[in-house]
């Protein structure tokens, strides 16, 4: 009885403290966005970090797009061309990364990249008490480390996304066109014929930008409020980068059932 | 405030203040104040509350009884812009310095003027190097918080709490795994700066003879209340128990050596023996 009642608390635990660090999480987000105007008024605050965040993780997102796109090609038209309508890999590469690959791996490579980074920097700030050497100088800590973070991430994300399906798409084409001979004409143009710009690419950039943004509130909130020691940033850098990915795939499944349901 | 700014009456003052980490209490009612122009000690063991003496005069916690006031202003009914614009007006030398790491030494002393002060990069950069000249440093001013000794990285940060030309400067631990030749550094700093500048220091500290050297004034905390109090040369003289055993270092004394905890023989099974 007593492993019983025991196992029933840790579970009613568990549940209570989930729902307190998601309060908790919706508060810091009103704060992040109360704090955002010096991010948004000091924009080079905010490019520096679109920088680290976006620019530094191009290269990853570049080659990650360029062989999912290899993959696709190589799988689309084996599947394909048993059909007799090999021609039709072109749409099914694109319609693939614009709606599902894209957004939902460049998050997940921006979760582990990006993410976990954010996370890691403003998590030692906190432990070598840097922040509240900050807030002790009379600077918001929120408005000047944490909300540029949060921005940068949110904005660098749909960027991002786009870019690993664009490269996709030419890894798709380098294979199918260029290697194993589809026809040019025939794969672009079936292409343009089947993508609709407000239903397939705009739906996807939705999709990044939520993605963005959750993954932004994660990094910078676990880096806010992680333990004070060595062992603490390392426990907030691995929250990160679970929970974002558990994030982005639970949303996407969300946000296709509501954009995509024929 | 105007009625409170007089000469005479104190910068800092605290009245039976309480504070309790949870359940745990570690301030129970202290007295204590600081008038102009001193640089006054807060001294006791570690973990007997004095950090937290000092986080209570710099608003970062509030005491859960008694007043704390700054410039005669209770600190308990500031509001957060009340309490920057009070901030503004302090600097903090924190225990490692807390440097900001993604900046080299001359914008983290620039860094208070340039969130602060709408004055033009030339006179921000002549006022930096001069605060890096007062604390010996404007040649490191293009290094990075990484390469610079404990020492040194403690005078950077005592450079940029003293940027906005402060009226009450705090330190934790100011002297801490210090070498002898920079503690000494250190405390003439603390001393000439804060003359230099008119201003106020309170210094939490478990440094005997290098804070005897250039206070004013020092309290002695123990187990979260003021045991002994008084100037340099009283506390040298002092015969209190306490005090002695601080100054000499002595293992045991007020301060028990062990840690509460059940006779040994209990623990040994040799309770009849």
């Amino acid at each position: 009885m007593n492993a019983i009642a025991a196992a029933l608390r840790r579970i009613g635990a568990l549940t209570i403290d989930g729902i307190w660090r998601l309060g908790f999480i919706t508060r810091f987000l009103f704060a992040v966005l109360m704090h955002s105007g010096q991010s948004l008024r000091r924009i080079h605050l905010t490019i520096r970090e679109l920088y680290f965040s976006g620019v530094l993780s191009l290269l990853i997102i570049v080659v990650s797009g360029l062989f999912v796109g290899l993959v696709l090609g190589l799988q689309g038209y084996d599947i394909l061309q048993r059909y007799g309508s090999s021609d039709a890999v072109g749409v099914m590469v694109a319609l693939s990364l614009l709606r599902e690959l894209g957004p939902v791996i460049a998050a997940l490579l921006f979760a582990s990249r990006a993410g976990s980074a954010i996370t890691a920097e403003i998590g030692l700030m906190k432990t070598t008490e840097q922040l509240k050497a900050m807030d002790m100088m009379a600077v918001n800590p929120i408005a000047r480390v944490v909300a540029p973070r949060f921005w940068g991430g949110v904005l660098s994300m749909p960027l991002l996304a786009a870019l690993f399906s664009a490269m996709g798409i030419f890894g798709g084409w380098l294979i199918t066109v260029a290697v194993i001979g589809v026809d040019d004409g025939a794969f672009w143009s079936q292409m343009q014929a089947a993508v609709e710009f407000e239903y397939d690419v705009m739906n996807g950039v939705i999709k990044s930008a939520v993605f963005g943004t959750v993954v932004s509130l994660i990094a910078v909130f676990e880096g806010y409020d992680c333990q004070p020691t060595a062992e603490g940033v390392s426990r907030a850098i691995t929250r990160t980068v679970v929970t974002s990915a558990l994030a982005i795939l639970a949303l996407d499944f969300v946000l296709t059932s509501f954009m995509f349901r024929g | 405030m105007s009625a409170f700014s007089g000469q005479n009456s104190p910068l800092v003052s605290l009245r039976d203040v309480r504070f309790a980490y949870g359940e745990r209490e570690v301030l129970r009612g202290i007295d204590l104040s600081v008038h102009r122009g001193q640089v006054i000690a807060i001294m006791g063991g570690s973990g007997c509350g004095k950090t937290t003496l000092l986080r209570l005069i710099g608003g970062q916690l509030r005491a859960s009884g008694g007043t704390v006031e700054v410039e005669g202003r209770n600190l308990a009914r500031l509001s957060g812009s009340e309490l920057y614009a009070l901030r503004r007006r302090m600097g903090m030398l924190f225990q490692f310095g807390a440097l900001f790491t993604d900046m080299n030494v001359f914008d983290n002393v620039a860094f208070p003027m340039r969130e602060h002060t709408a004055l033009p990069a030339d006179m921000i950069r002549d006022l930096v190097l001069m605060k890096l000249q007062a604390v010996g440093l404007r040649g490191a001013a293009a290094l990075h918080p990484t390469e610079l000794s404990g020492g040194m990285a403690r005078r950077v940060a005592l450079a940029r709490a003293v940027a906005l030309d402060p009226m009450l400067i705090l330190y934790d631990e100011p002297f801490a795994g210090l070498d002898p030749i920079s503690l000494g550094i250190i405390g003439q700093l603390i001393r000439r700066l804060n003359d230099a500048l008119g201003a106020s220091s309170v210094m939490v500290t478990h440094d005997v003879h290098e804070s005897l050297e250039i206070v004013d004034y020092i309290y002695f905390v123990s187990d979260g209340r003021i045991v002994a109090k008084g100037t340099p040369d009283e506390i040298r003289a002092s015969t209190d128990p306490f005090v002695h055993q601080f100054v000499n270092a002595e293992a045991d004394g007020p301060v028990p050596f062990h840690y509460p905890a059940p006779p040994i023989d209990s623990l040994l099974g040799r309770e009849g023996a």
